[in-house]
């Protein structure tokens, strides 16, 4: 085998420029392919970070329709005391689970005194919240932002903010119905400011508990929707399909299901956006399937086509068809493993230089994203793996073309 | 027992309907460590008939037998082991690999064919270059020697496996007159050496001129054989 490898390697030398061509072009697409899905993959994980830490945490369950008439934020769809303790139950027997946060949404009119308006609140328990959410205090673009808020406290929406020219330290009414269409009314000191982000509940301001429960008169407990965060994030099938076991299958007295469980990827829109980036690196994959396998099989057609007298010469001295099969293959391999290990170095470094520069970017209403690209073994291992498996499949048919020849007809070529 | 023996051997090529009878049931009989060649002129089936022996060309009827063994039905795999094993070939245009040193040149067969284990091979491949005069060319390529060298080291290559037999088509018509006699003498010696036999498929008098059998081929047929000293049957 070592003599094969060592034909083919002089084979390869004997056409330098070609054989360099060839190999900078798998070189081209390796680093294409390995920098797209390092940067794609960082952008995603970072919005996926985002949007799950900073407001909608990994996994939410509610009552069965309540994410179907979310707009209305239906207090008569709310988890009652028992459905809460079955969800906690659940939840304590989950060792993925970091933390969760019990939140009651609600709407209200939102007045300064001068001027009056909706606004979507959500009531957490800040402790709760932090931990589930933990990029939250950073939404907070003025204010106090440790402890998130205490009773009486409100954060309000980046918007209404500047739309109703509230300040920090000024005093707000919400007036809100109840689930008995009762109307009451509190006053509340603004907190802070709370930055608005794209997705669900992005741009709602936020109160305590127990504000809400007095401004809608519930008496015990009664949640809207229970976020829950993961130790890790590629546990999330896993724990979904756990309670997906353990609470989709309950039914109440009419025999319908009482919950509804969603992952982060049903419920936000970047999720459609997150798989978009995932079918461009597909068809980018695609691309570099056809560069490789157009180069190395054009190079091999030719590479047999200019050595017909030396097919006819080794076959007539006996060397079997087979080893002449491996001859060529053997060819294309090397040619795949130069151009791969060359695009793999240089797209490694490439990453290493992005991330010591420290390049930041602008998402919708976020700024300075800081855009951290990695890349994980197992891709490295795939695109590599890909890119030798077409460049022997690329050669393969010339191959076989060379080792079937005649050795009369090919000794007659000039 | 005969080297090679062959009855009402027929070669029939098929182009569309037309069939070519490139050789017309020819019977020859050639033994061990002769030295013979076929003539004729251009399309009277010399080269097919060499191109037969060499197993590169099955023949449509009649039985051929090479070293004693019936080579009529080999398959392609069993006529390249054959190939191997038995016969070397040496071609009019040198046909060495560009890519592989002289002493490459001539390890392939040992290496690539045979399997030899590194230690014999090297030995053998010295021996093999010493005898041809090129003991000291090992480490140049092809491109760096001329063409009497190449066609010397294409003799070492093809007698390097211990071949009993070797092919030869037309090997001094790319020579000039003096490197054409060298190379004859170099073929002779090696016969008178190894004990191979030498069969050619020439047009060139120096060649005609030396071997001890020469078979006259026209239109397919073997026309006459002469024999300088014993050695064959036509």
């Amino acid at each position: 085998m070592g003599n094969i490898f060592k034909l083919a390697a002089r084979n390869l030398m004997r056409y330098k420029r070609r054989t360099m061509l060839t190999s900078m072009l798998i070189t081209l697409g390796v680093v294409a392919v390995l920098l797209f899905v390092s940067i794609s993959g960082s952008f995603k994980s970072l919005m996926i970070g985002q949007i799950t830490d900073s407001m909608l945490g990994h996994i939410q369950i509610h009552k069965k329709g309540y994410l179907a008439s979310i707009d209305s934020l239906p207090l008569n769809r709310n988890l009652t005391e028992q459905q809460v303790k079955k969800v906690i139950e659940a939840l304590a027997g989950e060792p993925d689970v970091e933390a969760y946060s019990m939140r009651i949404r609600l709407g209200a009119m939102f007045s300064n005194f001068t001027e009056t308006t909706n606004v979507r609140l959500n009531a957490v328990v800040p402790k709760d919240e932090e931990a589930t959410a933990p990029l939250l205090p950073n939404r907070i673009i003025e204010g106090e932002k440790d402890g998130l808020l205490n009773p009486g406290e409100i954060l309000i929406p980046e918007l209404i903010a500047k739309g109703m020219k509230v300040k920090v330290g000024d005093g707000i009414v919400l007036v809100a119905n109840n689930k008995d269409g009762s109307v009451n009314g509190q006053t509340f000191m603004v907190r802070g400011i709370l930055e608005g982000i794209s997705g669900p509940g992005g741009r709602d301001g936020m109160i305590h508990i127990e504000d809400a429960k007095s401004l809608l008169r519930i008496n015990g407990v009664e949640v809207s929707e229970i976020a829950i965060r993961l130790n890790d994030i590629d546990r999330l099938d896993s724990v979904f399909a756990s309670l997906q076991n353990k609470l989709g299958g309950l039914k109440n007295q009419q025999g319908q299901p009482v919950f509804e469980i969603h992952t982060w990827e049903s419920i936000s829109p970047f999720f459609n956006i997150a798989e978009m980036i995932d079918l461009m690196t597909f068809f980018i994959k695609i691309m570099l399937v056809a560069i490789v396998l157009v180069s190395i099989m054009n190079v091999m057609i030719m590479a047999v086509f200019e050595r017909i007298n030396e097919i006819g010469t080794i076959s007539a001295i006996g060397t079997l068809p087979g080893k002449i099969l491996g001859l060529f293959v053997v060819e294309g391999f090397l040619m795949g493993v130069l151009g791969t290990a060359l695009g793999t170095v240089i797209s490694l470094v490439t990453i290493a230089i992005m991330n010591v520069t420290q390049i930041s970017f602008d998402f919708g209403r976020q700024t300075g994203l800081l855009l951290s690209p990695t890349i994980g073994v197992a891709d490295v291992v795939t695109i590599v793996a890909i890119v030798i498996a077409i460049a022997v499949l690329a050669s393969l048919q010339p191959a076989w073309k060379a080792s079937k020849m005649d050795p009369i007809t090919a000794l007659k070529h000039v | 027992m005969s080297l090679i023996v062959a009855e009402k051997l027929v070669k029939t090529y098929s182009s569309g309907d037309l069939e070519v009878k490139a050789i017309r049931g020819v019977d020859f009989v050639i033994e061990p460590a002769s030295f013979v060649s076929f003539i004729g002129p251009s399309g009277s089936g010399k080269s097919t008939l060499l191109n037969m022996i060499g197993c590169l060309d099955p023949p449509t009827e009649g039985q051929l037998k090479v070293v004693g063994q019936d080579v009529t039905g080999l398959s392609r795999q069993d006529a390249a082991r054959f190939r191997g094993e038995h016969i070397g070939f040496v071609f009019q245009d040198f046909n060495l690999i560009p890519v592989l040193t002289v002493f490459e040149n001539v390890e392939y067969p040992l290496q690539m064919v045979q399997s030899w284990p590194k230690d014999e091979r090297m030995k053998r491949v010295q021996e093999m270059l010493d005898a041809v005069g090129m003991g000291d060319q090992g480490h140049k390529y092809p491109s760096q020697i001329s063409g009497g060298q190449k066609q010397r080291v294409a003799v070492a290559r093809a007698l390097v496996t211990n071949a009993k037999l070797v092919l030869a088509d037309e090997p001094t018509a790319n020579l000039d007159r003096e490197t054409a006699t060298m190379v004859i003498e170099l073929m002779k010696k090696m016969r008178d050496e190894f004990k191979t036999t030498f069969v050619f498929s020439t047009h060139d008098p120096r060649i005609v001129d030396n071997v001890e059998i020469t078979f006259e081929l026209e239109d397919g047929i073997l026309k006459r054989h002469e024999m300088a000293k014993g050695g064959a049957h036509g």
